[in-house]
């Protein structure tokens, strides 16, 4: 799977139409996230799948954001998978990347990935390697929302009662640029100081998620505490879909939601 | 135009978390937990995640420096290293070794741990031997 994808960047670097590409590099025994920008020189490339589907995924588009700021006239290519690309999209769509300054370089999930990952489009629109797998609708939303409200909410208390506090939600999640984080405001939540506020901590960055999250589950992945976020978030996205007819991501590249500020419809 | 991601380890405890630095011309910006590492599997804790941000800090000490009338005083290696054997052998000859601790630290490796707690014993002949760990 991984020659295809080297093949495509090989051509996209030697006919100069990307600077450099984002992807996946095997050093040193491990795997990291490698800017590719010698076509002679992709020894090492590989997709994510070292022991089992999607175990060393990162979050290229973050990357992407930090060189594409630094260099804003270059174009670079990105490895995406169906995530990323709904990354993407809600990226150009919020101008924090230049979809003139972008070329993806797509890959299909496997089915074992698409279900564990629970994926509504384990695919991107185009992709030169992999199969499209079959989308998995969200059964880990479903079995709570099975429950009473009251149970519900102490499964909740109990999951966010064991969080450390060490952001790496918020830092790994590729659509967190915001400059100023309302979890680092001393407004709204008490900072230098543990534990968590339970539950406002977790459901402040929940609400901040909402319209923004594209179910890429490296939240859930980066959790010291094995706290479920992507099931939260998940939710979070029905809601948003349900009152809004928006999902992050999904529709035409660069689309923004038929609303302007959230919750301005409720108001009329 | 440079970016590059460095495999390192996080400095900050024993733990030996594996981490990417993110190198940007020359500077590092930021610090990616490695997901493939058999240590943390891809998780930090708030400290490893902010490891980056005190390499390029200009708090960071360059040189030794030594107190002269009051006053830290940039001084050579040697003169740093001959000051401190001369006051550890005045302390130990006027009051014993066991007024004379030393402190080991998770940041170092192991081999350089055994040293410190050789030269604690065998050479200053004390058994005070902590670690910058007991936070």
């Amino acid at each position: 799977m991984v020659e295809k994808i080297k093949t495509e960047v090989q051509q996209l670097l030697i006919s100069g139409k990307i600077k450099g590409f984002l992807g996946l590099r095997e050093q040193h025994g491990q795997v990291g996230p490698y800017l590719f920008t010698d076509a002679q020189d992709l020894e090492g490339m590989v997709i994510g799948d070292r022991l089992k589907p999607g175990d060393s995924r990162y979050p290229l588009n973050k990357q992407l954001m930090r060189i594409a700021r630094c260099y804003p006239d270059e174009v670079f290519g990105v490895m995406v998978r169906g995530c990323d690309e709904r990354g993407l999209r809600t990226l150009f769509g919020s101008n924090q990347l230049n979809p003139e300054k972008v070329v993806s370089v797509g890959i299909a999930c496997p089915q074992e990935l698409a279900d564990a990952c629970e994926c509504l489009k384990p695919f991107p629109d185009e992709f030169v390697a992999g199969e499209p797998a079959e989308a998995r609708s969200f059964q880990t939303v479903a079995k709570l929302d099975a429950m009473e409200i009251e149970d519900r909410f102490k499964v909740w208390l109990a999951e966010f009662s064991r969080c450390i506090k060490c952001y790496g939600c918020r830092n790994i999640c590729p659509m967190c640029y915001c400059k100023d984080c309302t979890l680092e405001s001393r407004d709204f939540l008490a900072i230098g100081s543990l534990p968590a506020e339970n539950p406002i901590f977790h459901l402040t960055r929940a609400i901040h998620m909402a319209g923004r999250c594209i179910d890429c589950g490296l939240c859930n992945e980066v959790c010291p505490a094995d706290i479920p976020l992507r099931t939260l978030y998940k939710k979070i996205a029905d809601i948003v879909e349900e009152e809004f007819h928006y999902r992050p991501g999904y529709g035409e590249a660069g689309t923004r939601p038929s609303f302007k500020i959230l919750g301005e419809d409720l108001q009329h | 135009m440079e970016y590059r991601t460095v495999l390192t380890t996080c400095t900050y405890c024993g733990c030996g978390c594996g981490l990417y630095l993110e190198v940007m011309d020359g500077h590092v910006v930021n610090t990616i937990p490695c997901k493939t590492s058999p240590v943390n599997e891809g998780k930090l804790c708030v400290k490893g995640w902010n490891v980056h941000e005190f390499v390029h800090s200009p708090k960071r000490l360059t040189q030794p420096l030594l107190r002269k009338n009051g006053e830290l005083t940039p001084v050579s290696w040697d003169e740093a290293l001959d000051f401190t054997v001369k006051r550890l052998r005045e302390i130990r000859e006027a009051h014993g070794s066991d007024c004379l601790a030393f402190l080991a630290s998770a940041k170092v490796t192991n081999e350089e741990n055994y040293l410190i707690q050789k030269f604690a014993r065998a050479a200053v002949g004390t058994n005070n031997i902590d670690h910058c760990a007991r936070l």
